[in-house]
């Protein structure tokens, strides 16, 4: 276990290095969200029904989850690109933690998320966004997003490590992308059509944004929903702990044993 | 450790899918020597490097690494191996120096910074050592794959192909590190294309064909067992057959020809046979000649001679002669 701790902070010193050295790559993946929440917030805020700064309340907590569901993108591609650049078999012929490879990346993909969300929520904050729920329930919220984030993570290393190809990763990463349009990251999900609905509130997407949305105290948790969205703080911790334990034991096995 | 062989395999198999890769391969490598494993593309060698090294499973056989069990020991044999493939394994978004204490970190090494600076200075990295691997040249991230693998001096190094595509500057670098590895007592298996590369690092070098090792001895053997290659050309299509008697009498080997260019070559195992003993003979039988040769074996000689794959690879022996032609330089200048 402390080689695991050990390896574990290696690699998430590694990965934070990677970041210093291209701090523009950084950047942009930061002003992605704040300029969706502009443009989303004032294009579409000014044609749907509800007023606009309450769209932009509702969007936050949103867009945040539909951030951190981009973990599957960044996990898979970063996973892809060492399997492909030869990095990953170099580190499994050392006498290191198998497992520490992919959990050094994923803590540090937490980290960087945490970083990103504080510039992002004082944007928030200036569109008209707030706490409204109590400093503790906002925390929780927080703690949430992130453990999302790391579920997501997990989820793309393996799918990367499947793929192995940069090319491929990046492709069917950007594929991600529409997962959060299937979701209430960015509208209620209520007023969907029937099939359509239905499969917007087994989104794990939507069980977050609803949590953030009630720990915020931004909007209340819709009547009527699928279970996971109904009960949105167990859903959602149900879903990260559906994901990682499905994807963890895959990405470290997968990871350890390369192609043999 | 409990025996004399840094590396010693038998009966190793490897299947992919359909292919074949290893079909049973012995290799001993004795303790503080260099190997050269010496093989076409497809023979095995990267496979059989890639088992050596924990990568793949073996399907059958056993090995020993390093004196511990390849498949049992695993983590035991990787604490004392290193790998340095024929594709970069450095992590390009980090510089040099990141990289060293990076990899100093993961082997455990104590002080991995003045470890790092000892190895960025001995190949030439330093001044670039604060820059992204990735704006390094080929021969440059070759070497920085190369220190990383010696961040903690391995019992048993594995190189496969270390040169391959490199230019003859980094190319005589890795290999004078090679050899002063070899001589601190340090065991190097290397796999190559190029003979000339086998014949001036390796003490043994294992001949790899379709999966098995189809001989081996010291390069001095092996080529004796091949020859040098003559060959003759002459002016006229018509006296290609003259030709190619007297290099059967004085070779007795199957001449074989290339009559676009009217040329007849055949190898020879003999010592005596000079290249003015060679042109005498010509002469005295009266041929026409324009050109004659007698050079050291090739590879391509060695697998015709010493392989079933032979000359059926033809994209590799034009490989491995542009490398053999490019050593000759390398060694004139």
């Amino acid at each position: 276990m402390s080689m695991l701790a050990y390896d574990g902070t290696a690699m998430l010193g590694r990965q934070l290095l990677r970041m210093r050295n291209n701090p523009g790559l950084l950047i942009l993946t930061q002003t992605m969200p704040v300029s969706m929440l502009l443009f989303f917030g004032y294009v579409f805020g000014s044609a749907l029904a509800m007023p606009g700064e309450a769209y932009r309340s509702f969007l936050v907590p949103g867009l945040l989850v539909a951030t951190a569901a981009g973990g599957v993108m960044t996990g898979m591609f970063q996973a892809a690109q060492d399997t492909h650049r030869g990095v990953a078999n170099r580190l499994r012929t050392l006498p290191m933690s198998r497992a520490a490879v992919p959990l050094g990346q994923a803590a540090a993909d937490v980290v960087v998320t945490a970083a990103g969300t504080v510039p992002f929520l004082l944007v928030g904050l200036a569109v008209g966004w707030r706490v409204e729920g109590g400093p503790l329930r906002a925390a929780g919220a927080l703690g949430l997003l992130l453990l999302f984030r790391f579920a997501c993570t997990w989820a793309g290393m393996y799918l990367g490590l499947l793929t192995r190809n940069e090319e491929a990763a990046g492709q069917l990463g950007g594929a991600t992308f529409l997962l959060p349009l299937l979701s209430s990251a960015y509208i209620p999900a209520g007023g969907l059509p029937g099939w359509l609905r239905t499969v917007a509130e087994w989104n794990p997407i939507s069980a977050v944004a609803t949590a953030l949305r009630d720990l915020f105290g931004n909007a209340p948790v819709p009547d009527g929903a699928a279970w996971p969205v109904a009960h949105p703080v167990a859903g959602s911790l149900l879903w990260c702990a559906v994901l990682l334990g499905v994807f963890v034991p895959l990405a470290v096995r997968r990871y350890a044993h390369g192609e043999r | 450790m409990t025996s004399t062989y840094a590396v010693l395999s038998e009966g190793l198999e490897k299947r992919f899918g359909e292919v074949h890769a290893l079909r049973g391969l012995d290799l001993a490598v004795a303790e503080g020597t260099v190997c050269g494993v010496l093989g076409p593309n497809g023979a095995g060698k990267t496979t059989a490097v890639r088992l050596l090294t924990t990568l793949l499973r073996p399907d059958a056989g056993s090995a020993r690494v390093a004196g511990h069990d390849l498949v049992r020991e695993a983590a035991a044999v990787r604490r004392r191996i290193a790998v340095t493939g024929q594709e970069t394994s450095i992590d390009v978004d980090l510089t040099g120096r990141q990289n060293l204490r990076l990899f100093g970190r993961l082997h455990r090494v104590r002080g991995p910074a003045g470890r790092t600076e000892e190895l960025l200075d001995r190949f030439g990295l330093t001044e670039a050592a604060d820059r992204p691997a990735a704006t390094y040249s080929g021969g440059m991230r070759r070497r920085l794959d190369l220190a990383a693998s010696l961040i903690r001096r391995p019992d048993v190094l594995f190189l496969d192909e270390p040169t391959t595509g490199l230019d003859p500057a980094s190319r005589t670098a890795i290999r004078h590190v090679v050899r002063g590895l070899a001589d601190e007592g340090t065991t190097v298996l290397l796999t190559t294309q190029y003979l000339e590369e086998a014949d001036r690092l390796a003490d043994d070098i294992a001949l790899v064909d379709r999966g098995r090792v189809a001989h081996t001895g010291s390069p001095a053997q092996l080529k004796a067992l091949v020859g040098a290659h003559a060959e003759v050309v002459v002016t006229d299509a018509d006296v290609l057959a003259a030709a190619a008697g007297v290099l059967d009498r004085l070779t007795g080997a199957q001449p074989s020809f290339d009559r676009e260019r009217n040329a007849v070559g055949a190898v020879s195992t003999d010592p005596t046979l000079t290249l003015p003993v060679l042109v005498r003979a010509l002469d005295a039988a009266g041929v026409p000649l324009l050109d004659v040769s007698l050079r050291p074996p090739t590879l391509d000689d060695v697998f015709l001679r010493l392989t079933e794959t032979g000359g059926t690879e033809t994209t590799e022996t034009e490989t491995t002669a542009a490398g053999t032609a490019g050593e000759v330089k390398e060694r004139a200048a």
